[in-house]
């Protein structure tokens, strides 16, 4: 094995700050290898593959390449021109597309010289038709990247690191943004391609998809790596285990009767900016003592349905019935008059304000409220003491609640926000995305939250693009697929990929 | 009605339409390539000042009309250098920043201009550039005439949008530079410079900024006066977003605006009798509002406009 | 290698040193055109530092020149606090002050303490209008108020012109383009006989204290900050973003119009259209010395006033070119951005890149 070894991380660390993001990683990777590298959010993965493709510099550590001939030689790190140079090429997660670009533009940037006055576009052209062939990877050349949809960009991605002629492929949660059934095609061509030699690592956190592609698994925890270990030899039990660290105890639900209807949105459409935000005709209900999981891959109208139930965006026809009363005058303060609590979908842009305090921002969405203030005036003393007791009972830790809110860590912003949403006992939740990005430990914090606000009678609208999440926590399920929304009446990971896809009913 | 299309069929109005917009045909231009990249360069109206001033003394001191240009460039590539340090390593507000570079050039040009000259009560002359006659164009009928007016310059702007256009349509450079200024990471994690495209681009627009304004004093006029630049500078910065960041429209806008004015110009003396004229001296700026309000509805702005970008950050 | 990391904290050290340090810089940097110019460095700053603290009459000079600059400095200060680029305050003082002698040159005949608050309040609606306008066409249509300030402050200018040659011109004025003058009881009353440093001054600070207050202490200061430092979280906490920027705007605008009130009623007596040399800009640079903060205000404002005020006294003495003034203003501006810069991140030395970095 060791002959045909193509890639060597020797004792990379990174910090940020203080935080230890890497810490003394070592990873080998062969020729025609999958390669998986598990791990919880924040465990160092992204991080580690950053380094290899030289956008972050490492503190300490080195990386070998194969090169032309014999052995390994040593990478020059923090030049993302070298990794390509060394072939390796990287899928991000956020994909790094030009969206007023065509694709064609976009594989093409930063392989040919700027110096020169022509472009050879042809030449371009016939290479990337070749590597479509051959990877069974297509893309319309010519549209503006800011048109497609997710699936199709991520074929832009990996045919753009294709072109650079790599030889190991790095793909950075790859399936985050596909239907299950998507995912599967990615990884079948993967799988060609790695007969024909491409060494590839994935980064993923879903222990399915990585006990089913990969060869050998390599598992992340708190930066350090933890394990290796064959595929073939692994079970799910057991490399959970090494992620976690324990077992985490599964959420317990109690088994409720749905009572009266809260939120009934009816013949709902909303014309947003594109058709990845619209809505078209939906109509749903939510009841008390119910959570309504809505499953479907990001960009077919999640945002539409959050913006109309946050107040952010108005709907172009139908109703929405808040506890048998008519919401009109659509903006983000009817709704929480209304006694709706929102988490929002990225919490650092709608969640917090960064630079004010975590006191402040607890009190931000009751501004109105005589405990926060008279005639005006701010009461500094009761908003802290306000603050420290909801930080208290939420668990919310950091440097206190007199520091701003951008030095909380993730986790501790999405508490800060359950805080700031339950304690005014909401009766309609709307949880958007509501573990993207935590760890498993504040993840499970998350469910609890969610499931005991149920219990205490909240209609709860969960928008998730993990079907566990939406398995494990729903009461019903609904399906949303390019701004349409249908009920699901199974519970079947495969029916329910299809609908997602909107293939079948 | 018969006055006003009278005016817009003589010739003299189509040359003088052309005149006006020449300058801000460079400061459009100079603009856009600054903003394409993702840097909003308010450093413009105190860059048209640099331009004015060193052009100018230059061929006072003897360096030839073109050496004049040459020197306008590369003084407003200066100063366009310190706003590119400061927005784009440095990342610090677009906003401020311009405005600090407007301030500075305008305080540097004008206390370089007192400096050198202490005493003097009418601003000195140059013997500015000519019309240019080039033998076939300028004998069309009525083209010829319109055309024939122009100088040397007005030549080079137009010159200037078909580069700028090859440059964005028909280059890798130019793609890169669309990329950098829609999403730094996409041209980072090809391997090209984000810093080294930005800073490139900002220098270069700026040099096209002081073109501008060494057309008022070497063309347009034959002296430096303070406050000659007057917003052209400002009025550049609206129009970019009415031309929507292309060459063409650019110039487009531009000749619009130029033939706004020259028609307000001369619909004063036929009705000036019942308006007062500061109506027509504030046309060009209310103009420019009215364009910006009426663009601001579609305008497709490069998406990351005033975002700085900081290599192996997170 | 050099590489650039954001500070956990910004550094509360730093942002009290850094514009200290960049007003001293950008002093010290003045030698170079000094020297350009020809005159003997260390005299020149002798004579600027006796321009300011030479004389009793000096420092109240440079007090008088402070006044306005706290007013656009406030207007500018509140609204960059919300992200609202007011570069208009050149213009809405204008307003203000053409309000200030519409009112109080003979239009209404009323005893001191009715005619000047109404000045007041006439001038400040007047600069308020002026940046509603813009504020209006930003919250409504999307069009960018940087660049509307900027054109409607020639729009404004141009309208003085016109003002000061029609309506607003003086009878008795011997053909100059100028108002008449503002009536005495409508006058704002000087501090100390026989300066020219007025009450005006004593409105500033005023100003200042309940800016401060206003920030820090109220709701609507809470909806400022929040808007000015994430407006998207700030609307989906349910405050109106629009409405939040509407009355930042009519703030900032009326701070403004009270420059021009001030100048004209406290100072000038009539209006001419060089009331202001550059006060609207220059409070930019006041609130960008003062890191935004309305007390900061007050000691920036003190600092360009010197500047000012001092390099025209040696500009006078010497035959420097007066626009020194206008270059150390600028330069400190410059300064005391690069220094902000530290104060929030800082540079850290890493292991030169290669395949093998220990």
């Amino acid at each position: 094995m060791t002959a045909n070894k193509v890639l060597s991380l020797e004792g990379l660390s990174k910090r940020f700050g203080s935080v230890v993001a890497n810490d003394d990683v070592s990873l080998d990777l062969h020729r025609g290898e999958i390669l998986a590298l598990l791990g919880e959010n924040g465990a160092g993965k992204t991080t580690l593959m950053n380094m290899l493709f030289g956008h972050y510099l490492p503190d300490s550590g080195s990386v070998h390449v194969a090169g032309e001939g014999e052995g390994l030689r040593p990478l020059p790190l923090g030049h993302p021109q070298a990794a390509l140079q060394a072939g390796i090429g990287m899928v991000h997660q956020h994909f790094t597309l030009a969206e007023n670009l065509s694709a064609f533009d976009n594989i093409m940037l930063g392989s040919e010289p700027l110096s020169r006055l022509r472009r050879d576009r042809a030449a371009g052209r016939t290479k990337i038709e070749q590597i479509m062939t051959d990877s069974g990877l297509r893309a319309e050349l010519e549209v503006p990247v800011g048109r497609m949809s997710v699936g199709e960009r991520q074929r832009v991605e990996i045919l753009k690191a294709l072109y650079r002629d790599v030889t190991i492929l790095v793909l950075d949660e790859p399936t985050a943004v596909l239907t299950p059934q998507e995912a599967d095609t990615l990884f079948e061509n993967i799988g060609a391609m790695a007969k024909e030699g491409l060494s590839v690592i994935f980064i993923s956190h879903k222990l399915r998809e990585v006990l089913a592609f990969s060869h050998r698994i390599a598992v992340l925890r708190h930066g350090m790596k933890v394990g290796e270990i064959a595929s073939a030899d692994a079970d799910e039990r057991t490399i959970a285990r090494m992620m976690v660290g324990a077992d985490t105890p599964e959420a317990e639900r109690e088994s409720l009767e749905p009572g009266a209807p809260v939120l009934r949105l009816e013949n709902l459409s909303v014309v947003g900016r594109s058709r990845r935000d619209s809505l078209s005709d939906a109509s749903l209900t939510v009841r008390r003592h119910e959570i309504l999981g809505v499953a479907g891959v990001s960009g077919n109208g999640q945002g539409a349905l959050a913006g109309v139930i946050s107040g952010l965006m108005p709907p172009s026809a139908g109703t929405v019935v808040i506890d048998n009363d008519n919401v009109d005058g659509h903006d983000p303060l009817t709704l929480i008059r209304a006694g709706v609590g929102r988490i929002p979908e990225d919490r650092h842009r709608d969640g917090i304000v960064g630079s004010m305090s975590v006191a402040e921002n607890m009190v931000i969405e009751r501004l109105d409220d005589p405990e926060v203030q008279t005639r005006g005036f701010l009461k500094r003393d009761a908003v802290q003491s306000h603050a420290e007791t909801l930080a208290r009972d939420y668990d919310v830790r950091g440097p206190g609640v007199e520091a701003n809110a951008r030095l909380l860590s993730g986790g501790n912003i999405q508490k800060m926000i359950l805080a700031r949403v339950f304690e005014r006992s909401p009766k309609l939740i709307l949880a958007n995305q509501p573990t993207r990005g935590l760890d498993m430990g504040a993840a499970a914090e998350v469910a609890r939250r969610l499931l005991e606000a149920r219990s205490r009678g909240a209609g709860i609208i969960l928008i998730s693009e993990d079907l566990d999440e939406i398995l494990s926590l729903s009461d019903r399920i609904m399906v949303i697929h390019d701004g349409e929304m249908i009920e699901a009446d199974t519970r079947d990971r495969e029916t329910l990929g299809l609908m997602m896809a909107g293939e079948a009913a | 009605m018969i006055d006003i299309l009278q005016i817009m069929l003589s010739e003299s109005f189509w040359a003088a339409s052309l005149r006006i917009a020449t300058p801000l045909i460079f400061g459009v231009l100079g603009a856009l390539l600054c903003e394409r990249a993702g840097v909003l360069n308010l450093g413009i109206e105190g860059i048209f000042v640099v331009g004015a001033m060193t052009g100018w003394m230059a061929v006072w001191l003897g360096a030839g009309l073109w050496g004049g240009v040459l020197v306008a460039a590369i003084a407003g590539a200066g100063f366009g250098l310190i706003h590119a340090i400061l927005t784009v390593p440095l990342g610090l507000s677009q906003h401020v920043s311009g405005l600090g570079v407007t301030l500075f050039a305008t305080s540097v040009s004008y206390f370089t201009y007192r400096t050198a000259l202490p005493n003097v009560s009418s601003p000195p002359r140059i013997e500015p550039f000519g019309a240019l006659d080039i033998p076939v164009l300028s004998d069309l009928p009525f083209l010829g005439p319109v055309l024939f007016q122009q100088t040397a310059l007005t030549w080079l702007a137009i010159l200037m949008v078909a580069i700028v256009w090859y440059v964005l349509n028909r280059t890798a450079l130019g793609v890169a530079i669309k990329a950098v200024g829609d999403n730094p990471a996409s041209v980072d994690a090809q391997g090209l410079s984000v810093y080294g495209l930005r800073i490139g681009a900002v220098v270069a627009g700026s040099a096209l900024m002081a073109l501008g304004g060494a057309f008022l004093t070497m063309s347009a006029f034959d002296a430096f006066f303070f406050g000659m630049v007057n917003g052209r500078g400002w009025i550049c910065i609206a129009l970019v977003i009415f031309a929507s960041w292309r060459p063409g429209k650019a110039l487009l806008g531009a000749l619009l605006f130029g033939a706004f004015d020259a028609l307000q110009v001369r619909l004063q003396t036929e009705v000036g009798a019942f308006l007062p004229s500061q109506v027509f001296l504030a046309a060009p700026f209310v103009l420019s509002i009215i364009a910006l309000v009426i663009a601001a509805r579609s305008a497709d702005y490069p998406r990351a406009l005033l975002t700085p970008w900081f290599k192996g950050q997170r | 290698m050099i590489r650039i990391e954001p500070r956990d904290a910004p550094s509360r050290y730093w942002s009290i040193g850094i514009p200290i340090l960049s007003g001293v810089i950008a002093l010290l940097l003045a030698g170079i055109p000094l020297a350009f110019a020809g005159a003997d460095v260390t005299v020149a700053f002798v004579e600027m530092f006796k321009g300011v603290f030479g004389s009793v009459f000096a420092f109240t000079e440079m007090l008088t020149r402070a006044t306005p600059l706290i007013f656009t400095g406030l207007a500018a200060a509140l609204a960059f606090r919300a992200r609202l680029w007011n570069i208009g305050a050149e213009g809405q003082l204008y307003l203000g002050a053409m309000a200030a002698v519409a009112i109080g040159s003979g239009a209404i005949d009323a005893p001191a303490f009715v005619l000047v608050p109404l000045i007041m309040a006439f001038g400040c609606a007047a600069g308020a209008a002026g940046m509603a306008v813009p504020a209006v066409l930003k919250t409504r249509y999307g069009a960018d108020e940087v660049v509307t300030t900027l054109l409607l402050n020639f729009v404004i200018l141009i309208f003085l012109q016109y003002m000061l040659e029609g309506p607003l011109k003086d009878p008795m004025g011997l053909g100059w383009p100028q108002s008449p003058p503002i009536l005495d009881q409508g006058m704002l009353p000087p501090l100390i006989e026989r300066m020219r440093v007025h009450s005006g001054l004593v409105i500033a600070l005023v100003c200042a204290v309940v800016a401060h207050i206003m920030l820090a202490r109220t709701v609507w200061g809470f909806r400022l900050r929040a808007v000015g430092e994430n407006a998207a979280a700030a609307r989906h906490a349910g405050i109106r973003v629009n409405r939040t920027m509407m009355s930042v705007a009519i703030v900032s605008g009326a701070l403004a119009g009270m420059a021009g009130v001030s100048e004209v009623a406290g100072l000038k007596g009539y209006l001419t259209a060089d009331l202001s040399p550059g006060f609207g800009f220059s409070g930019i640079v006041v609130a960008m010395l003062a890191g935004l903060s309305p007390l900061g205000v007050v000691i920036a404002a003190l600092f360009i006033a010197s500047v000012f005020v001092g390099a025209d006294s040696m500009s006078r003495a010497m035959g420097v070119s007066s626009f020194l003034a206008d270059l150390v203003v600028s330069t400190s501006l410059l300064c005391v951005l690069v220094g902000g810069f530290f104060a929030r991140y800082r540079f850290t030395r890493v292991q030169p890149a290669g395949g093998t970095a220990a």
